[in-house]
């Protein structure tokens, strides 16, 4: 079999669709580790990498060789992924620092399980502040994606890519569980459709003509530790300008603005459809991005909704970035379910109802 | 880069490689990296390699490594310098690929690349100094320390019911079906120098043939953290050090 040359449209698990998404993407390395729920992805690049040629692809010793594996093979020039979930991605915030610091792009895919510590194997979103917040140490961010479908997952590939190679930072698909692991129809782009150079700064060789390219992330004089700090700052205010992505479904006319990202805003959806048959102006607020946060969407949309109601698979988590952007000026309130429980449209639905009767109450009173 | 001809009438016998920067470097007096930095240099000029070829400098005194050697470089997380060079290797096969680590970076945080590296056959070049003791940090116990030898986490010398013994890792290394060639080398005399660049120069003609893990342990002298001048460093390595970690092949690869 060969690697296929036009789109095509298929019934693909998630974790396998992002694995040929990657392929098709013109991935020249992959280094992973088996962790449920998302080990499809090492299986999946191992059973067909063959048919894509010179594309790499190593089960690593640990999630600790596999990222600075990605590391020298990113320095290397390679367009280069690594998956995991939660725990096994706790493990790669050594490498993801260093690789913010050097300046190299991967795309990084987590798809997410219930922790704390070794936690469950069921979705959640627990991840969000170490994923937005940069995770490891020092002051860095990562570009994060935060895809609600199979399809949304497969596109992510295609622009984590092109986000991370942008910028030359790592970016990472914030996915859960139930999204690498459910079936949905996905329209596949053909293989050979993302160029790719290798970068001059990358470390081939270097001829005569050159002086070497060093890939470091050691400055020893503080002042020159600073600079790189106020380039990547500088980098990420640009990201934060110009690359912030967010849906926005019934917003026009909402009184409440559901905010929620991933498998929540999907349920959200679902309780936004129950609210309106309930003639209660439900709107959602869905960031595509999570870091860049949409704030200035949400930021806008405080102009017009009276409250907001944040939805995660976590203890309130992306709540403090809404807070932020809203600034005080509605209240925010927080459904949120931990350690792999998923909350049902009707949980939100309750919520929303209880929402709206405070709203009609206070403009009876008149306040 | 500018050379000084030999005046008229004279010889040079003895110049500066080509890609080994012309800068003093960061080390001690008596340091062996500086040596080693050196031997490597010769061994790529000779093979005329230094186009193609990129290191991987550890964490520890060596992290500036890419100061000295002109060729193109990566820098590690403190114990993964042979992953990364394993991520540059697989995606640049044709490019000469080598890390460099001392022995706490090696053979303690990065125990289990180091064996997982040579056990996959990766066709690299690991450079292991052996000086027993972490340098950069003040002079703590390594995990290659003698017994008894002193340090500032030893202060009564190292003891085996609490501290473990010194690690042989290159013993463990020649063990693994993936490693070609495993050899330990020393600097403390101008012949130990000479065949540590002989090692080196085959580790990368052996890469070349795509022969699998080459893995040369070099035996080193730091007289700072070890409290004796340069001279008396070098006693030490011969009178204890040896003694521990005796020179020579451990594995040769097969004709």
């Amino acid at each position: 079999m060969t690697a296929s040359t036009a789109s095509e449209v298929r019934l693909m698990k998630g974790n396998e669709a992002l694995a040929e998404a990657a392929l098709r993407a013109g991935m020249k390395a992959y280094f992973g580790y088996p962790i449920t729920p998302q080990s499809e992805v090492l299986e999946y690049l191992t059973l067909h990498a063959r048919e894509h040629a010179g594309t790499v692809v190593l089960q690593a010793e640990s999630e600790i060789a596999a990222v600075h594996m990605v590391f020298g093979a990113a320095g290397a020039g390679a367009r280069v992924m690594i998956s995991s979930s939660s725990p096994g991605i706790s493990l790669m915030q050594e490498g993801f620092s260093y690789m913010a610091c050097s300046q190299l792009p991967a795309l990084v895919v987590n798809v997410q399980r219930g922790g704390p510590g070794l936690g469950t194997i069921q979705p959640a979103q627990g991840d969000y502040h170490q994923a937005v917040r940069g995770g490891g140490h020092g002051d860095y961010r990562l570009i994060v994606l935060a895809p609600s479908s199979v399809q949304e997952l497969v596109d992510h590939v295609f622009l984590g890519f092109q986000l991370a190679e942008r910028y030359r930072t790592p970016a990472m698909i914030l996915a859960d569980g139930a999204l690498g692991q459910m079936m949905e129809k996905v329209t596949l782009p053909p293989a050979g459709s993302l160029p790719h150079a290798v970068p001059g700064w990358a470390t081939t060789g270097k001829p005569k003509e050159r002086a070497r390219n060093v890939i470091h992330s050691v400055f020893i004089e503080p002042e020159r530790m600073e600079r790189q700090n106020l380039l990547l700052q500088e980098k990420y205010r640009k990201i934060r300008e110009a690359e912030p992505r967010c849906e926005q479904l019934g917003m026009e006319d909402a009184e409440i603005a559901l905010v929620a990202f991933g498998l929540s805003a999907r349920i959200c959806q679902k309780a936004m459809d129950l609210g309106r048959e309930q003639g209660i102006r439900v709107g959602l607020l869905r960031p595509i991005t999570l870091f860049p946060f949409p704030t200035l969407a949400v930021a806008r949309a405080a102009a017009s909704a009276q409250a907001f109601l944040t939805v995660e698979l976590n203890a309130g988590q992306m709540v403090e970035d809404v807070r932020l952007a809203v600034n005080g000026r509605r209240p925010v309130e927080f459904v949120g379910r931990m350690g792999g429980m998923v909350p049902s449209p009707d949980d939100v639905l309750a919520r929303i109802e209880e929402m709206a009767a405070r709203l009609r109450s206070r403009s009876r009173a008149g306040t | 880069m500018e050379r000084t001809a030999a005046p008229e009438g004279m010889e040079a016998v003895f110049e500066r490689p080509t890609s080994l920067v012309a800068t003093p470097t960061h080390y001690c007096p008596g340091c062996g990296h500086g040596v080693i930095h050196r031997a490597l240099a010769r061994a790529i000029d000779g093979l005329g390699i230094q186009s193609t070829t990129v290191g991987v400098a550890p964490v520890g005194c060596s992290v500036f490594m890419y100061e000295y050697l002109d060729v193109d470089w990566q820098q590690a997380a403190h114990g993964r310098a042979s992953a990364v060079a394993a991520g540059v290797k697989r995606v640049l096969p044709d490019r000469m690929v080598f890390s460099y680590q001392g022995d706490g970076d090696l053979a303690a945080i990065g125990t289990s690349e180091t064996i997982h590296v040579a056990n996959r056959g990766e066709n690299i070049l690991m450079i292991f100094v052996n000086n027993a003791i972490y340098g950069m940090t003040g002079g703590q116990m390594a995990p290659t320390t003698p017994l008894g030898m002193k340090t500032t986490t030893t202060p009564y010398g190292r003891e085996p019911a609490t501290m473990g013994y010194p690690l042989r890792i290159t013993d463990l290394v020649a063990a693994l079906p993936g490693a070609c060639y495993v050899t330990r080398q020393a600097v403390h005399t101008v012949a130990a120098v000479r065949r540590l660049e002989k090692a080196i120069e085959q580790s990368f003609r052996l890469q070349a043939q795509g022969r699998g893990t080459c893995f040369v342990e070099i035996v080193s002298a730091c007289p700072s953290g070890w409290k004796l001048t340069p001279q008396e460093a070098n006693a030490r390595v011969e009178a204890q050090m040896l003694k521990e970690y005796p020179l020579g092949d451990l594995k040769v690869p097969t004709p």
